[in-house]
């Protein structure tokens, strides 16, 4: 009897909650999403002409890894993802605290920060492009001003990333800012006077309180922004194209640029290489820091 | 209490100031720029032009290499109206399902939509698949990518938005007789407008603003999107500085419209997203 009902419930679930309902979306995400990730697996083995194939073994991941402008590609992308990522970080998490705190026109200065996000990647690395320029550039221009010649941004080696990394950071801080504005305005007021009457003075409060409390903005705004900085290649396309050099190139844009000189399998074990590097980044530490907020 | 408004003021104008030349003074150097004549742009001067050239500009970025930008708005824009309209339709139905009824299926398909969020796509296999079925270099075809990318942000929102509305409300339609497809298109669907509208208007600046699906999926000049016109004014000598600026300004209005009308739901939406993906 009870069975019975269980699958009668069962069933009736089913015709309300009808699990064609998913299909559309499946066979979309499905065929143009999870099968060429799986096929790529499989031609990141091969020499590939996109009609023929021949499976050549793990050569590809060997040259990959023995090559010295791919070996940059990958060291650039690590450095490009942990510069970005920190500093979005640091800089999110001040500006948010200056816009939940009793400041002029701050609706104003939100919206300011936040616009950036939305503005066209290609348009902002362009435009910064034409700022970084070394004798022209208004950056060099203002620095001048201050009786110091500015360095040759895009184009000096010592400099080209992290040149491209402030211009990420430039576009991306707003969406860690409204991220750790959300994550603060939900810290219970209580704390604060709790520790103001405790004696605490600012400092102490943004530390044992903010910081703290506003861990999962924190752990959001790491993970989002290791994740975006390792699969980042509009801006760094926009800006250099991968140079001087090789100096700017990452991951994304070798696949890009192994793509157009034909080499599809070379591209497709770039791109293999790419998500194990993301999973092998991403998961694990999503799972520490999200564990280390449940024990906290 | 002077003491203390003294400090309001001070930093409350200290840091409008540094916004200012942070964040607004690349905007207004596109802007200057956009209206001078080529050989004043040239010099890349943060200075008003000495003669305002707005029309000639505007009427050169569009008139360009055969009206190139205005294919590429159209194509922009259908691009993103119709890869919208599936993310909202389909990314609802998952998120419906997904969120009334658990089943062995459930823990495969959240992997499945974090994955989505998570995964760099795998670009040549994705061409070569494309080529198969007919698709590569077609419009439709980018649509199709486009919502196959962006599907886990929809769901992910959809759900948690359909786990605030009561499931009574589910068991009422279906007393007055109501079907599965009348329930969640007649009763359900329109319930979903707020979380609707922050999936479309983060969507549609997402995949206006969106660069490199164009480039590897539809290439080629004729079908080109808006922000590879961006391209057609730079070359190794003799680049156009005005007209690229104005370029830049024509297709950032689309999303700044967006984001004075819908300056919430924008920043709602991105938190939601961050904070669930």
């Amino acid at each position: 009897m009870t069975t019975q009902n269980k699958k009668g419930t069962r069933r009736a679930f089913a015709a309300v909650y009808p699990s064609w309902f998913y299909l559309p979306a499946a066979i979309i995400f499905g065929i143009l999403f999870l099968f060429p990730t799986f096929a790529s697996l499989f031609f990141s083995l091969t020499r590939w002409t996109l009609f023929k194939y021949s499976f050549i073994g793990l050569d590809n991941f060997r040259q990959f890894f023995s090559e010295p402008f791919l070996v940059w590609g990958l060291i650039n992308t690590l450095i490009y993802a942990v510069v970005t990522s920190g500093s979005k970080v640091v800089l999110g998490m001040l500006l948010g605290i200056l816009l939940t705190s009793n400041v002029m026109m701050r609706g104003l200065l939100r919206a300011i920060v936040f616009f950036p996000v939305l503005v066209s990647t290609i348009g902002v690395g362009i435009t910064f492009t034409m700022l970084m320029h070394p004798t022209n550039g208004l950056i060099n221009d203002v620095i001048a001003v201050f009786g110091i010649k500015g360095p040759a941004w895009l184009t000096d080696p010592r400099f080209a990333l992290l040149s491209v990394a402030f211009v990420d950071v430039w576009k991306g801080v707003g969406l860690a800012t409204v991220i750790y504005i959300a994550g603060i305005v939900s810290i219970p007021a209580e704390y604060y006077e709790a520790a103001k009457m405790d004696g605490a003075n600012a400092l102490q409060r943004f530390w044992n309180v903010t910081l703290p409390l506003a861990r999962p903005a924190t752990v959001t705004v790491i993970i989002l922004s290791l994740i975006g900085g390792l699969r980042s290649f509009d801006l760094i396309w926009a800006m250099t194209k991968g140079g001087p050099g090789f100096t700017t190139d990452v991951v994304a844009s070798v696949i890009y640029k192994q793509y157009q000189s034909g080499f599809y399998g070379l591209s497709t074990a770039g791109n293999v290489v790419l998500f194990v590097l993301v999973a092998a980044i991403v998961v694990p530490l999503s799972f520490v820091l999200n564990r280390r907020e449940v024990e906290a | 209490m002077t003491a203390k408004k003294l400090r309001y003021y001070a930093t409350g104008i200290l840091s409008l100031a540094i916004a200012c030349i942070v964040f607004v003074v690349p905007f207004l150097f596109i802007i200057v720029n956009a209206l001078k004549d080529k050989p004043e742009a040239a010099r890349l001067h943060f200075s008003w032009p000495t003669e305002t050239h707005m029309w000639a500009n505007l009427i050169a970025v569009i008139e360009a290499r055969d009206y190139m930008l205005i294919t590429a708005f159209v194509n922009s824009i259908i691009l993103t109206v119709v890869a919208v309209t599936g993310l909202v339709v389909f990314g609802a139905m998952v998120g419906f399902v997904l969120q009334r009824r658990p089943s062995r299926w459930s823990g495969l398909i959240n992997f499945m939509v974090l994955a989505g969020l998570i995964m760099p796509p795998a670009v040549v296999p994705t061409i070569w698949l494309l080529q198969w079925l007919g698709l590569f270099k077609t419009l439709s075809g980018l649509i199709l990518i486009e919502i196959a990318y962006s599907l886990s942000f929809s769901v992910l929102l959809f759900r948690a938005f359909i786990a605030t509305i009561p499931r009574e409300l589910d068991e009422a339609a279906i007393l007055e007789g109501a079907g599965p497809f009348t329930l969640f298109f007649r009763v359900v669907l329109p319930l979903l407008k707020p979380v609707a509208v922050t999936v479309i208007v983060v969507q549609s600046v997402a995949i206006f603003n969106d660069f490199t699906n164009p480039l590897y999926y539809l290439p080629g000049s004729k079908n080109a999107t808006v922000q590879l016109t961006l391209f057609n004014y730079q070359s190794m000598f003799n680049t156009s500085y005005n007209l690229l600026f104005m370029n830049i300004l024509i297709i950032t209005i689309p999303p700044l419209i967006m984001f004075l009308f819908f300056n919430r739901q924008i920043v709602e939406g991105m938190t939601a997203g961050a904070v669930k993906g």
